[in-house]
C-alpha cells in the first residue's frame, strides 16, 4: 500500500511542472501567440528559483523569484514579436537557446552547490489519514498552486468576458481590433502569463523536484509541455489529464529503471519522448477535433494599421 | 513608449544587407555589458575573445573545423525555413548521420581501402535523412506538429548513441571507457593541408554544399518551388506545386546534409564514436541560417563567425575563468537581434511617447501626417 501511494505522490510531483508550463502555454496560445521557448523560460525560473532560494535560504522567496525571471524573460520574446512582429517560431526558438545558455552561465558557480527545498505541506490531523491524507494534504505547496491554477484558467477562459475576449483575439486578430480591442496589450499580459507559469514550473523543479541545480536539468519539459498544449486540443481539463498520464510515463521509466527491468535504460530514459511523438500522432490524426479548436491566427504576426 | 511599426511601401534592400552587422553590433554592445557586469574589462574580453582564437594559421584550421558542421547543417535548414517547414531536430540528425557512417569502421574495421570514406559519407547522409523522413512522414500523413516531432527525436538520438557507445559497440579493449575503438587509418577524413593544421576535407564539402544549393535556390525550378511554397501555400497548390511533396524534400535534403555533417564530424575531428559528440551543432545551425537570411552564401559567413563564438567561449573559459556558456549566451543574443533588426526591412521603426500625456487635439494633428504616409 505505503508503494502505491509514494508512486502516485511522485508522479504528481513530476506532473506539476509539465501541468503549469502546459496550463500557461495554453492561455499564451489561446490569445494567438506560439511562444516556443517554454524550454527556455523554464529553466531560467528553475536558475532564478534555485540562486535566489540559495542566497535567501528561504525557498519561498526562492519560488517568487522563479516566477518573477519566467515572467521578465518573457518579455524579450513579447517585445520581439509583438512589438516589432518578427516570426514567432525563430524567436521562441532563440528565447529557448539563450535561456540555456544564460541560465547555465548564471548557474555555474551553484553546481553542487545544496539547495532548499520547499516544505510539504502537512496539516497535523487530516494529513496522518491513511492513503488519502497524504494525497491530498501532505503535497508540495506548488502542487495546490498548479491545481488551483488549472480551475482558474478553466473558468478564465470559458466564464469569464475578459476570457471570451482573449481567445477571439486568438481566432482572429484583425477582427478584434477592429472591434476596437487592445491586441497587442492582450497578447503582452497573456505572453508574460504563460512566462511566469514557465518560471514557477521551473522553480518547482529546482526548489522540489530535485532541490538543487543541475545544468539543462529542465530535460525537454519545455517542449513536453508544449506538446501537451497539442495534445489537450487547447483545453485546461485534458492539459491536467495529459499531465498526469506524462508524469506516469516519466516516473514509470524511473522505476522500471531501478527495479532492472532488461532492458537498456537508454531506452527507458527515451520513452516520454517517445510517447510525445505517439500522442501527437494520435490527436493530429483526427482532423477535425484538431482544426475545431486551433486558434486560427496562431503564430501569424499581427501588426496593427491605423 | 510605444512601439509602432510602418510598412514599408517595399522593402529595404539597404536594410536586408545592414541587419546582420547591426545585429552584430548590438550583440558586441549586449556582450560588453554582460562582461563588465561580470567584472572584466570589456575590450580585454573581447580581444580574447574574438581576435586572439583567430591569431594564427593553425587557429584558422580549428575555426574550419568548428565551421564545417555548422554551415552543412545551417545550408540545409534555410531551404526548410524558407519552404516555411520547421526542421528543428538537425541534432539528432546529425547524430544517426554519424552512427550510420560509423558502421563500416566499427563492425568492419578490416575493411580498408579508399572506397571507404566515400561509404562512410554516403551512409552518414543515408542515416540522417533516414531520421529527418520520420517527422516527414508523421507531418505528411498524420499532420503532425514537426517542430515537436523533430526535436523529441534528438533526445532519443542522444540516447541511442548513449546506449551504442556503452553497450555493443563499445571498444573492448577500452578500459571500460564509453567509446568505440578508434577509426582505422583509411576511416579518417584526410586532412586538407597537414602541416599548417587540422583543418579537414569536411569544410570543404560544406563549401561546396552552400554552392550547390545556392545554384538550386536561386537558378533552378526545385529553388522557385521552395520559395513559392514558403511565402503562399495557396500560390504554390495553383502551380501545381505538391505540398507533401515539398515537406519530404526539404527534410530529406536538410537531414542528408545534417548527417554529413555528422559522419565528418566523427570521422575527422573525433575520429571514433563517444556518448555526446557536438556541443549543439545542430541548434546552433539554426541560428547560423538566420544570420545568413537563409542564403547559401550569406550562410558560409554566418557559420565562421559562429563558430568563432564557439572558439572564444573556449578562450575566455581558460584565460578569465568564465563559463564556455558564455559562448551560448552570444549566440542566442546574436539571433535575437537579427531577427528584430529583420523587421527594419519591411517596417520603419516609429517610438511614440504616452499619446495619453498630450491633448486631445494634439494628437489627433499629429495623427493626420500619419495617415498620409501610411498610404
Amino acid at each position: 500500500m505505503d508503494i502505491t501511494v509514494n508512486i502516485l505522490l511522485t508522479i504528481a510531483t513530476a506532473a506539476t511542472p509539465l501541468l503549469i508550463a502546459a496550463i500557461g502555454e495554453l492561455v499564451v496560445e489561446r490569445s494567438g501567440v506560439l511562444n516556443l521557448g517554454v524550454e527556455g523560460m523554464m529553466i531560467m525560473g528553475a536558475v532564478g528559483g534555485f540562486g535566489a532560494g540559495y542566497l535567501t535560504g528561504s525557498p519561498w522567496i526562492g519560488l517568487l523569484a522563479a516566477i518573477i525571471v519566467g515572467a521578465l524573460f518573457s518579455l524579450l520574446f513579447a517585445v520581439m514579436t509583438l512589438s516589432l512582429a518578427t516570426n514567432q517560431v525563430a524567436t521562441g526558438l532563440s528565447l529557448t537557446l539563450l535561456g540555456l545558455g544564460l541560465s547555465g552561465m548564471i548557474g555555474t558557480s551553484f553546481v553542487g552547490q545544496p539547495g532548499v527545498r520547499l516544505p510539504n505541506l502537512d496539516i497535523p490531523v487530516i494529513s496522518s489519514i491513511p492513503v488519502v491524507g497524504r494525497l491530498i494534504f501532505g503535497q508540495d505547496p506548488v502542487f495546490y498552486i498548479s491545481i488551483a491554477l488549472t480551475a482558474a484558467v478553466m473558468w478564465f477562459l470559458f466564464r469569464t468576458r475578459t476570457g471570451l475576449t482573449l481567445r477571439s483575439i486568438g481566432d482572429s486578430h484583425t477582427s478584434a481590433h477592429a472591434l476596437g480591442i487592445k491586441v497587442i496589450r492582450y497578447r503582452y499580459l497573456a505572453v508574460m502569463f504563460g512566462g511566469a507559469c514557465a518560471g514557477l514550473a521551473g522553480g518547482h523543479l529546482s526548489l522540489v523536484y530535485t532541490p538543487q541545480w543541475v545544468e539543462n536539468m529542465s530535460a525537454g519539459r519545455g517542449w513536453i509541455a508544449l506538446a501537451l498544449v497539442v495534445f489537450a486540443s487547447w483545453r485546461p481539463w485534458r492539459v491536467l489529464a495529459g499531465a498526469y498520464i506524462f508524469g506516469a510515463v516519466w516516473i514509470g521509466q524511473l522505476h522500471a529503471q531501478a527495479f532492472g527491468i532488461p532492458v537498456p535504460s537508454q531506452f527507458l530514459s527515451s520513452l516520454p519522448y517517445l510517447a510525445t511523438i505517439v500522442v501527437l500522432v494520435l490527436i493530429s490524426r483526427n482532423k477535425r477535433l484538431t482544426m475545431m479548436n486551433t486558434p486560427a491566427s496562431l503564430g501569424q504576426p499581427f501588426v496593427p494599421d491605423r | 513608449m510605444r512601439i509602432e511599426l510602418v510598412k514599408r511601401p517595399q522593402r529595404s534592400a539597404l536594410f536586408s544587407m545592414l541587419s546582420p552587422f547591426i545585429a552584430f553590433a548590438l550583440t558586441i554592445i549586449a556582450g560588453a555589458i554582460m562582461f563588465a557586469l561580470l567584472g572584466v574589462n570589456p575590450l580585454n574580453a573581447f580581444e580574447i575573445y574574438f581576435v586572439e582564437p583567430i591569431s594564427q594559421v593553425w587557429q584558422l584550421h580549428e575555426l574550419a573545423i568548428k565551421a564545417a558542421p555548422l554551415i552543412l547543417i545551417a545550408v540545409g535548414l534555410s531551404v526548410c525555413y524558407k519552404a516555411n517547414i520547421w526542421n528543428i531536430g538537425a541534432e539528432g540528425q546529425f547524430i544517426f548521420g554519424a552512427i550510420f557512417g560509423s558502421i563500416i569502421p566499427v563492425l568492419f574495421p578490416q575493411f580498408e581501402g579508399p572506397l571507404v570514406i566515400p561509404l562512410m559519407l554516403l551512409l552518414g547522409m543515408v542515416g540522417g535523412a533516414f531520421y529527418a523522413s520520420i517527422p516527414a512522414l508523421l507531418k505528411t500523413r498524420f499532420s503532425t506538429n514537426e517542430i515537436l516531432t523533430s526535436l523529441m527525436l534528438v533526445y532519443v538520438a542522444q540516447l541511442f548513441l548513449d546506449w551504442l557507445v556503452r553497450g555493443p559497440w563499445r571498444d573492448p579493449q577500452g578500459h571500460g571507457f564509453p567509446q568505440t575503438i578508434q577509426f582505422g587509418e583509411s576511416a579518417v577524413l584526410p586532412e586538407l593541408m597537414p602541416d599548417a593544421g587540422r583543418a579537414n576535407w569536411g569544410f570543404v564539402f560544406a563549401l561546396v554544399a552552400a554552392v550547390l544549393v545556392w545554384l538550386m535556390m536561386s537558378r533552378m525550378l526545385k529553388g522557385f518551388e521552395v520559395r513559392v511554397l514558403g511565402s503562399s501555400p495557396r500560390a504554390g497548390r495553383f502551380a501545381g506545386f505538391g505540398f507533401n511533396r515539398m515537406v519530404f524534400f526539404t527534410f530529406l535534403l536538410s537531414g542528408a546534409l545534417s548527417g554529413l555533417a555528422g559522419i565528418s564530424e566523427v570521422s575527422g575531428a573525433i575520429g571514433q564514436l563517444q556518448p555526446v559528440i557536438s556541443p549543439g551543432y545542430g541548434f546552433t545551425a539554426i541560428i547560423v541560417a538566420f544570420l545568413g537570411r537563409l542564403n547559401p552564401l550569406g550562410i558560409v559567413a554566418a557559420g565562421l563567425v559562429l563558430a568563432l563564438t564557439y572558439l572564444g567561449g573556449e578562450a575566455v573559459q581558460s584565460a578569465l575563468g568564465i563559463s564556455d556558456k558564455v559562448a551560448r549566451v552570444f549566440q542566442g543574443m546574436l539571433l535575437f537581434f537579427v531577427l528584430g533588426c529583420d523587421t527594419l526591412i519591411h517596417y520603419r521603426i516609429r517610438l511614440i511617447g504616452m499619446a495619453l500625456t498630450k491633448p486631445n487635439g494634439a494628437a489627433q494633428l499629429e495623427a493626420a501626417p500619419k495617415l498620409e504616409e501610411a498610404r
